[in-house]
């Protein structure tokens, strides 16, 4: 009798895991499928090169709403490349510190804190380059405030580095001991063994990890809604305000009437912010077999 | 010795980097003590908000918001992300479900915030009716933290040595039985690491709680999950950007204080937890 | 010689594509100690964990030809798994008591069949000496003072059997879990090289042990050691390359070995 109520109760448990595991693949879904139900109207209404291509985003105009999101996209787009420019080396070099220049007493103290830099909530950062950095940077370059692309690529950069640093020095400190040993006994210096030997060996783990960062850029939100300016206008240097397409979303949403064509679009952009995200995942998937490494 | 100096500079530059990283970490506390260290105070963290006259209110709501949805993000993703990483760890195998599973919990964690807000406003908001309100921000943020849990459980199960399950079916047990018996006691540890972990980031997620229940003018507490809520994140960017007190952005930086504190605090258990675990060398 | 307990008929294994195992007929006689032995790969190992079905947790493993364990087989499609690994127990290489006190252990395989102490009994309220626990008249705790006796280790832990196990030395956990298999009453034991990593001292303990158990207990063990299967085998395997090469008397086998591939290797021209 026992044996059987064992056996009924493994039995039963296993469904019961099955069915919670299969809802983070429903969830992922779900959120697809809402994305696209809500963005139909928009997508349906208005021609997608108006969309795509245009660069004029005024969705409460009484005359003629337009629906540009180039601007937007441009505006993610020299943030998030920004960013990346001064996020990737900062993680590789610190991930190359962790993994093979820091003693064991060192690295068992520097992880954790790096850790808790991607601990610090990115509106925290906002507010900080609010207060300090934009002065500084409007100081430095002669500029009425300092409320552009620069410093929100700044602070967005600190964001990210941490998980590429995460996952480069994961990348690196998993390539065979062997490797290392064979370069010294060469005689190759550590440099040149870093440089020529593991960073190649690492490159995929490596590129993943730019991916990862890139789409943690994308992603911001809070840092370009508090310093990145605002503007809605196609920007050309680096010194404009600049409003990405996750702070119009922010912004917006909560003004956009339910249902409406300007509530449709915004689900729009986040619809295009989703499949870009999932089309890095993907690609990052391909270069680096990791196991659940978020 | 010229042949070794661009060895050195290079390792240098590395040594820089790591020393930027720490400085910048170091910074952001300092800066942030500066620009809000003067506005903690006692009626500061325990009084109710006052919009006209800030310096005489406080931000005890906030704090009760940002609690409440932090364990109750907990309390809705935990188990649900250790079921999952149970699954993952002890009964599947290397087929299309587990791999297909596997997607999907990297894909949901690299959703941008503000789609998941997206997506919580259209589905728990409006689709099922919650309103603007405490349990429409719980379900969200659960969305978010539910693979970090997943990735910490799966690590802390993993390292639990395969020897123990192995002995444990040799004497008869049953594969539930192995696990909450052996597998879980042993893991348990590893596995709440992550979830205050989690807890920590989903109380400083701002975006998503944007769009689905936290606001700024609320009298009272709130009493139920069906109220709006203020949260700490939400309290600190609307007084940095919108708020026309002089002051303001001095509040601001006083609820990000004490903001960062609750988190380094939870992560500070979590690190403590992680490092006993590290040193119990029992296996 | 009487009917075996255990016949193994032309047992094969495969790890994918590999073959680790080609076709082994074995008989196992009862309340005998025999010994497998053999190179790293043989197939010795793999054969062992046929016996109690563990060769079910190697992914992607596959088991064809029968063991009969008292007319039932082992490898059947309708075998209730678990209730087989009651009736065979195994310990493995290196010693691996669970992360719970010494009572614990030995104890666990009881408790997953649903035994529970006394309702008189609190273990986590009381703590209990040595004296009480051996005079309890609780069914579990007379099980666990009894294995932990038959396998030599009751005088040493008596006095800390809420101790965690880690507190013992390799050969006392080894001796441990000996207690914890034949606390479940098994017919037969499997033991997969459990001296390997044990000093001579506790080998020689071990060996002590598995002696005075195979009056009560059938014993397979597979051993890289070949002065212990000489020691305490009744009866030895000779495996290489997936084959079983020769079987029979330890005696003949170390002396007068049939095959040549024997002689060398008991001979120690290979290893």
């Amino acid at each position: 009798m026992r044996r059987f109520q064992s056996r009924l109760i493994d039995g039963s448990m296993s469904v019961v895991f099955a069915f919670v595991a299969v809802l983070t693949v429903i969830l992922l879904l779900g959120i697809f499928l809402f994305l696209v139900f809500n963005a139909v109207r928009a997508l349906q209404t208005i021609p997608l090169q108006d969309i795509l291509l245009s660069a004029n985003w005024n969705p409460v105009s009484y005359t003629k709403p337009v629906w540009g999101i180039l601007a937007l996209a441009l505006g993610t787009l020299i943030i998030v490349l920004l960013s990346l420019l001064v996020a990737f080396p900062l993680g590789l070099l610190t991930a190359i510190y962790l993994s093979e220049i820091a003693s064991v007493r060192s690295r068992e103290i520097l992880k954790p804190l790096i850790e808790m830099i991607a601990g610090v909530p990115s509106v925290v950062l906002g507010l900080l380059g609010l207060l300090f950095l934009a002065p500084i940077l409007a100081n430095i370059f002669q500029l009425s405030n300092g409320l552009n692309a620069l410093t929100a690529s700044m602070l967005v950069a600190i964001v990210t580095m941490p998980s590429i640093a995460s996952l480069c020095e994961d990348s690196l400190s998993e390539l065979p001991r062997g490797l290392r040993d064979a370069s010294f006994a060469l005689g190759a210096g550590r440099a040149s063994t870093i440089i020529h030997v593991l960073l190649p060996a690492a490159k995929s783990g490596i590129a993943g990890a730019a991916m990862l960062g890139l789409g943690r850029a994308i992603g911001e939100t809070m840092i370009v809604l508090m310093v990145a300016g605002n503007s809605l206008s196609v920007p050309r240097s680096l010194f404009d305000a600049v409003r990405p397409m996750t702070a119009t979303i922010a912004i917006e949403i909560k003004e956009a009437v339910t249902g409406s064509m300007h509530w449709s679009a915004l689900f729009v952009i986040g619809l295009i912010l989703f499949l870009l995200t999932l089309g890095l995942n993907i690609i990052v998937d391909i270069l680096v077999r990791r196991r659940i490494h978020t | 010795m010229k042949r070794h100096t661009p060895d050195r500079l290079f390792l240098n530059l590395c040594r820089l980097a790591a020393f930027l990283c720490v400085s910048i970490l170091l910074a952001v506390l300092i800066l942030l003590i500066i620009a809000g260290g003067s506005v903690i105070t006692w009626s500061f963290l325990t009084q109710t908000w006052q919009h006209q006259a800030i310096e005489s209110g406080g931000i005890a709501q906030a704090i009760v918001g940002s609690a409440i949805v932090g364990i109750g993000v907990v309390l809705l993703s935990f188990p649900l992300g250790l079921g999952t990483a149970i699954y993952l760890t002890e009964y599947s195998r290397e087929n299309i479900p587990k791999r297909l599973i596997e997607l999907a919990i990297r894909n949901l964690a690299g959703v941008p915030s503000v789609v998941i807000g997206l997506f919580g406003l259209a589905f728990f908001v409006h689709g099922l009716k919650f309103g603007s309100s405490l349990l429409a921000a719980i379900a969200t943020l659960s969305i978010m933290t539910l693979p970090w849990i997943i990735a910490a459980s799966v690590e802390a199960l993993q390292s639990v040595p395969r020897k123990f399950r192995d002995s444990s079916f040799a004497l008869g047990a049953t594969r539930w039985q192995t696990i909450h018996r052996i597998v879980l006691p042993a893991g348990l540890q590893g596995c709440l690491t992550g979830a205050i972990i989690s807890m920590a980031r989903a109380m400083g997620e701002t975006a998503p709680i944007i769009m689905v229940g936290a606001t700024f003018y609320l009298t009272g507490f709130p009493h139920s999950l069906s109220d709006r809520f203020l949260a700490l994140p939400y309290h600190t960017f609307i007084l940095a950007t919108q708020h026309a007190h002089p002051q303001a952005q001095s509040y601001a930086a006083g609820s990000a204080l004490v903001l960062m504190m609750l988190t380094f605090l939870l992560s500070s258990v979590a690190i403590g937890i992680r490092y006993r675990i590290r040193t119990r060398k029992v296996w | 010689m009487h009917t075996p307990l255990l016949e193994a008929h032309d047992v094969k294994v495969w790890y994918g594509a590999f073959q680790a195992l080609k076709g082994v007929t074995l008989p196992i006689q009862a309340h005998e100690i025999t010994a497998f032995i053999g190179a790293s790969g043989s197939g010795k190992s793999t054969f062992l964990r046929c016996f109690n079905r563990m060769v079910d947790r190697v992914p992607r493993a596959k088991a064809e030809g029968s063991i009969l364990l008292n007319g039932e087989d082992v490898l059947g499609g309708e075998t209730d798994v678990i209730a087989l690994r009651r009736r065979v127990g195994m310990l493995f290489q290196n010693p691996v008591p669970f992360p719970k006190s010494i009572y614990e252990n030995v104890a666990y395989g009881l408790r997953i069949q649903g035994m529970r102490n006394d309702r008189g009994i609190k273990l986590w309220r009381q703590r209990r000496s040595a004296d009480d626990v051996e005079a309890s008249e609780d069914a579990l705790d007379q099980i666990v003072v009894k294995s932990l006796r038959d396998a030599a280790l009751w005088d040493e832990v008596k006095h800390r059997l809420d101790a965690s196990a880690y507190g013992l030395s390799g050969g006392q956990q080894q001796r441990l879990c000996i207690a914890r298999a034949i606390a479940v009453k098994p017919e037969v034991l499997l033991l997969d090289e459990p001296c390997s990593e044990l000093d001579p001292i506790s080998t020689h303990h071990i060996e002590e042990t598995l002696i005075n158990l195979k009056s009560t207990y059938t014993i397979v063990i597979v051993t890289h050691n070949l002065p212990q299967a000489r020691r305490i085998a009744d009866a030895t395997a000779f495996f290489h390359a997936g084959e079983l090469v020769e079987h029979g008397s330890t005696k003949h086998l170390f002396e007068s070995p049939q095959q040549k591939l024997t002689q060398d290797y008991v001979s120690g021209n290979f290893g």
